[in-house]
């Protein structure tokens, strides 16, 4: 079993982009940023508002501010070392290859399935090496054991695939923030799948 | 025709080739928002009828659904 040492020495070298800070995307950064990735490049344009905080990794004294500054601010209180490069700016077509190409992974962490399905659809064509892990399928609550994760030759899709959010079915803290993490553990999966661990001999 | 589907073979009887349409139509697949890929060739939305599937070939289908 690797030492926590040789774990964060290898992770400090990586970059790991992360598209969008709602739900998924402020969670999954805090948890790589915890585990000692080096350099995260996040992407997104929104401001933090009160009906985020039911599952977004902000606070009420954040309301207003930009999500990636309000993001970079909580993230570097858990781990300072953390290199947070960010754009406030809308994730389109045009822009996908200059704000992702030096990663090693790169996470889908939009909301609508529109943007999700761009993404993974533009970056599996201009990045075709660029692993992507992405969430599908996280609205409601229980049924844990629904969730999952998929791998389609280098994209991987964490969730239930079928609990779609909706003003009637509307994503809650615990499943949101399973599948986030769900999404940080294949990045590191990913990342670290060069060292041998014993617990898990699937590897 | 055998193909590879999602990580499984797929066994499409009296099926020599298919149009991506075709195959969608034939496994149900009804969700919105797609990514699909031929030997890990991306087929956009507008080429679904016209891009053949083959016997053998790696066959994609990703559905994404809203929320995060």
């Amino acid at each position: 079993m690797p030492t926590i040492e040789t774990i964060t020495s290898l992770l400090k070298n990586k970059t790991v982009g992360i598209a969008g800070a709602g739900g998924l995307g402020s969670n999954c950064a805090m948890a790589l940023a915890r585990t000692g990735v080096g350099h995260l490049i996040i992407v997104d344009f929104d401001l933090v508002a009160a009906s985020n905080l039911n599952r977004q990794y902000y606070f009420i004294d954040q309301i207003g501010k930009p999500k990636v500054v309000a993001l970079k601010e909580n993230i570097l209180r858990a781990n300072p070392e953390t290199q947070i490069t960010i754009y406030q700016a809308m994730v389109c077509k045009e822009n996908i290859v200059h704000l992702f190409s030096g990663c090693d992974v790169l996470v889908e962490a939009f909301d609508a399935a529109e943007i999700k399905q761009m993404l993974i659809e533009q970056a599996s064509t201009l990045l075709p090496n660029l692993p992507v892990v992405a969430g599908s399928g996280m609205a409601g609550w229980g049924n844990t054991n629904k969730l999952k994760v998929e791998c389609f030759d280098n994209v991987y899709i964490c969730g239930d695939g079928t609990e779609e959010a909706s003003e009637i079915n509307p994503p809650l803290g615990p499943r949101v923030g399973i599948v986030a993490c769900m999404e940080a553990n294949t990045v590191l999966e990913l990342l670290l799948k060069n060292i041998t661990n014993e617990n898990n001999p699937k590897q | 025709m055998k193909i590879t589907l999602n990580n499984k073979t797929e066994e499409l009887d009296g099926l020599e080739q298919l149009s991506i349409q075709e195959l969608l139509t034939i496994k149900n697949f009804t969700f919105r928002m797609l990514v699909i890929k031929i030997n890990g060739k991306v087929i956009k939305r507008d080429d679904y009828s016209t891009a053949i599937v083959h016997p053998n070939d790696d066959v994609k289908v990703i559905h994404l659904i809203s929320g995060g």
